[in-house]
């Protein structure tokens, strides 16, 4: 292990070295820092040219300035921002914070989402389902991000803004988007004729329930979840994971759950006082590490719960009810963020949902209204990248799941009498998971460094608006910046995908 | 391989299920006397969302090279997109193309500009279909040459192995190492100014890489196999083993991943023309339509419509091919009739009073 891993680093060092010089080359050529100068009619303009060269070292030869510049970057130093004078540290740490958000927004539903639906979809092989899935995914996945990113911007940002200003749906909408949630319903789960009748009632009269109520309620308006919702959802959320996870006839698990749930709900309460406390105010610091010290809490407990209901089997009472306590923790945390929608929404005049920038400028507030603000950015251009990224992790998914459910023993699995959701969750889904952990670390490193057009669009202050903003205006410094980090996370990507692959595939040997 | 489906293992097998062996002999019925390319060819033809894909693919290249002709052949439509200052057709340079009355148009009608006009008064049509002809002749060229470059790389790579093997992969990797967008988008810088064919060219030069690695694969596979060493005593040479013994083995996944490679790359070639590092005037390609008339969205959104429509269109229409490709050229492929559909054909195949159906008809102890 440890050899490979040198043997690795080693080849992967070289390979960026080569690489940065190669890119320095062509970035020196690609750009032009005296263009503006050129053209200027500036009675200096000679004199104003010799400044420029003697600022940027134009006259030394590319290669020698090439290794200049490694040398800065040993030392910590990655250059200036030549036009503004910014150091280039500053610009990436912030650029890279803004595209952090976006990416791990984005991932995380695209591969929950995209997951799931492909492994559904796999599993109804050749039904209505599976084509209209197959259906979607391609095109999806034929879409330009850009076009898919100014078409939500003109059409779902100021449709949403204009529909709160009167937020009301007509009936007829309700009811034609309820039969259309139970027709995808009862597709996905499938059976004999009667099971999708009910499957499809049920469905369709939970979606025109809970458009109902929204409407009725003015949630539009004034959106929170509340301790009865809380509740409501969190026994949903425990059923279900209790149903996949362990199976309803595990009672230990389920009890577990529930009880998860109970403890999440007792917690509201108390949780309220908390976040009123000064660290969540304008000037408090460090909110953000106790949300994430307390979603760990939130886990610990559920973790806890499951394993003091024993019995044989507790890892999976255990981790159901940690996967429930999480679930719970989210619910408080979005439900918390949604009380200051009203004041917040008023402040931004009606129209919360923007469609540039990733924070409001001058909007001051608590922890809770920065928090929204971010979501409020994030909203669309996470949009765009989940559109696509599900289209590519649903395939993945679909023909992996494919693949492994034609396997002999998944054949064996059912031959010794497992219960179908045993083989399916135990046998079928993990291993589908192996090929995705390979692809899943390369596809987020890209993402850091690419998610460059849904920046461009929205105009989010991100790494790939730092790199095409700075390719244009001729700085090769910042540009320098962003490839040696892309392609250096590249490179590590490459090996820590390399090394999961080994872990969760024993076949798999790095030393041979 | 049993007919029950994995979606519901707990339905009584179905009694038609035959042995493995009548299976078999019924599968190869299907092949037998073909050779390899027919039954890919075959099973193709065989596949209606590739179809459909092709013929779509088709009839748009068609419509982009004959209405506003190529090169020096002159097309139907009466304008190229380059005239400015076209008499206002419709207010504001709306299409004038309507749906029929059925749909809820003012009835149908193709009018002097179906796509519009833009804001100099110019075709939108015709820029469209200048934007499609670059856009197909860009993903053409860039799957050519990358096509033929990645065979090059894996197949020196994975059939001579060793010293060579590893300067070709490392080079891969340098290659892989920066996200195409990035090289994209300086070789976009560089070349500018010139054609859309250079441009397109040396996007090839950078888009070899999974190819190449996947040729290489293949090639480390089959160059163990028994008809290597058959062909290496028979006193073939080493190119004549690579080209005509290992390469067409490896020839599925050569085409299908260079189809799915045109697809990403229409889309690339739109994305850096959108960010400006890839064609521009006087050039039209798809993305740089939509890039120029962004601004435009609120007052002409027909202008951003169209261009997007047919990069949707292209690259659906590829990925599709590709699909059917791949499953025309996996021999595990198999068409699975749904449940339902077999539990159907079972209750017809069943009403005749119950015959036994003949697969499993015993003919051993008859008289």
């Amino acid at each position: 292990m440890l050899n490979f891993l040198t043997r690795r680093l080693v080849a992967g060092l070289l390979t960026l070295f080569v690489s940065l010089f190669l890119m320095y080359v062509l970035v020196d050529i690609a750009i032009d820092p005296l263009a503006d100068l050129r053209e200027s009619t500036a009675p200096n303009k000679q004199q104003l040219i010799a400044a420029r060269i003697e600022l940027l070292d134009l006259n030394t030869n590319v290669v020698v300035r090439f290794l200049q510049w490694c040398g800065g970057v040993l030392h910590g130093d990655f250059g200036i921002a030549w036009k503004t004078g910014e150091s280039v540290s500053d610009l990436v740490a912030h650029a890279i914070g803004s595209t952090l958000q976006l990416v791990t927004a984005a991932t995380f539903l695209s591969l929950v989402v995209g997951v799931v639906v492909g492994i559904v979809s796999a599993l109804r092989q050749y039904s209505a389902f599976d084509y209209v899935i197959i259906f979607l995914s391609f095109l999806l996945y034929s879409l330009p991000s850009f076009w898919v990113a100014v078409l939500l911007k003109q059409w779902a940002a100021i449709g949403f803004n204009n529909f709160l200003r009167d937020p009301w749906i007509a009936w007829p909408t309700l009811i034609g988007v309820a039969l259309i949630a139970g027709l995808l319903w009862s597709l996905a789960i499938g059976g004999s004729a009667a099971r999708r009748w009910q499957v499809f009632g049920i469905a369709a009269a939970a979606t025109f329930g809970m458009f109902a109520y929204l409407q009725l309620t003015d949630w539009w308006l004034e959106p929170k979840i509340g301790p009865i919702l809380l509740l409501v959802m969190g026994a949903g959320t425990a059923f279900a994971f209790a149903a996949v996870f362990a199976g309803l006839h595990n009672r230990r698990a389920l009890w577990a759950s529930l009880t998860t749930v109970a403890v999440g709900f007792i917690a509201y309460f108390p949780m309220q006082t908390v976040f009123k406390m000064d660290i969540f105010g304008p000037s408090g610091n460090g909110a953000s590490w106790l949300i994430l010290l307390l979603a760990v809490v939130a886990i610990g407990v559920g973790f806890l719960i499951g394993r003091l209901y024993g019995g044989p089997d507790w890892g999976v009472s255990a981790r159901t009810s940690a996967a429930v306590a999480f679930v719970m923790a989210a619910l408080i945390f979005v439900d918390k963020v949604m009380q200051v929608w009203p004041p917040y929404s008023k402040a931004l005049g009606g129209r919360p949902i923007p469609t540039f920038g990733d924070r409001t400028p001058g909007l001051g507030g608590n922890y809770w209204v920065t928090v929204l603000d971010s979501f409020t950015h994030l909203v669309l251009p996470t949009a765009t990248l989940v559109l696509i990224a599900f289209a590519a992790y649903t395939r993945y998914s679909r023909s992996s799941m494919l693949e492994v459910m034609s396997q002999d023993y998944i054949r064996t699995a059912r031959a010794k009498g497992l219960p179908e959701r045993e083989v399916v969750v135990r046998h079928g889904f993990r291993n589908t998971l192996i090929p995705l952990a390979t692809i899943v670390p390369i596809d987020v490193i890209t993402l850091i460094g690419g998610a460059v057009i849904t920046e461009a669009v929205f105009s989010r202050p991100g790494m790939g608006q730092l790199f095409v903003k700075s390719l244009e205006e001729a700085q090769v410094d910042p540009v320098m910046a962003y490839l040696l980090i892309t392609a250096g996370l590249a490179i590590i990507a490459n090996i820590v995908a390399d090394i999961i692959y080994a872990v969760i595939d024993p076949r798999i040997r790095l030393d041979a | 391989m049993s007919t029950s489906t994995p979606q519901n293992p707990q339905a009584p097998e179905d009694p038609t299920a035959a042995s493995s062996s009548t299976e078999n002999a019924i599968e190869l019925k299907d092949v037998v006397g073909l050779s390899q390319g027919q039954i890919v060819r075959k099973r193709f033809v065989r596949h209606k969302g590739a179809m459909l894909g092709l013929l779509f693919l088709i009839l748009t290249a068609l419509l982009a090279f004959t209405s506003v002709g190529f090169g020096p052949v002159p097309g139907w439509w009466q304008y190229n997109g380059r005239e400015t200052n076209l008499a206002v057709v419709e207010a504001g340079g709306a299409p004038t193309m309507h749906l029929p009355s059925f749909l809820g148009g003012p009835g149908f009608a193709i009018g002097d500009h179906p796509f519009g006009q833009d804001e100099l008064g110019r075709d939108m049509f015709a820029r469209v279909m200048l934007g499609v002809q670059t856009s197909l002749k860009v993903m053409f060229i860039i799957g050519l040459v990358s096509c033929i470059l990645g065979i090059l790389v894996g197949a020196l790579a994975g059939f001579y192995r060793g010293r060579l093997d590893s300067i070709l992969m490392r080079l891969t990797d340098l290659f892989i190492t920066v996200p195409v967008l990035v090289i994209g988008a300086v070789v976009g810088k560089i070349t500018g100014g010139v054609s859309a064919a250079v441009f397109a060219a040396s996007m090839g030069l950078l888009l070899w890489t999974s190819l190449a690695r996947l040729v290489r694969g293949e090639f480390l596979a089959l160059r163990e196999r028994e008809f290597v060493d058959a062909a290496r005593v028979a006193g073939a040479s080493s190119p004549r083993i690579i080209f005509k013994h290992i390469l067409p083995n490896a020839i599925g996944t050569i085409i299908v991943s260079t189809t799915l490679l045109m697809s990403s790359a229409i889309l690339l070639e739109t994305a850096l023309s959108f960010l400006g590092f890839g064609i521009r005037e006087p050039e039209i390609s798809l993305g740089a339509l939509i890039s120029q008339y962004q601004q435009a969205f609120s007052t002409r959104p027909w202008l951003f419509w169209w261009p997007g429509l047919f990069i949707v269109i292209i690259a659906l229409t590829i990925n599709f091919i590709g699909d059917g490709l791949r499953d025309a050229f996996d021999p595990r492929q198999k068409r699975i009739p749904s449940d339902r559909k077999m539990s159907r054909a079972d209750a017809v195949s069943r009403r005749p009073a119950g015959v036994i159906p003949m697969q499993t008809q015993d003919t051993q102890g008859r008289p």
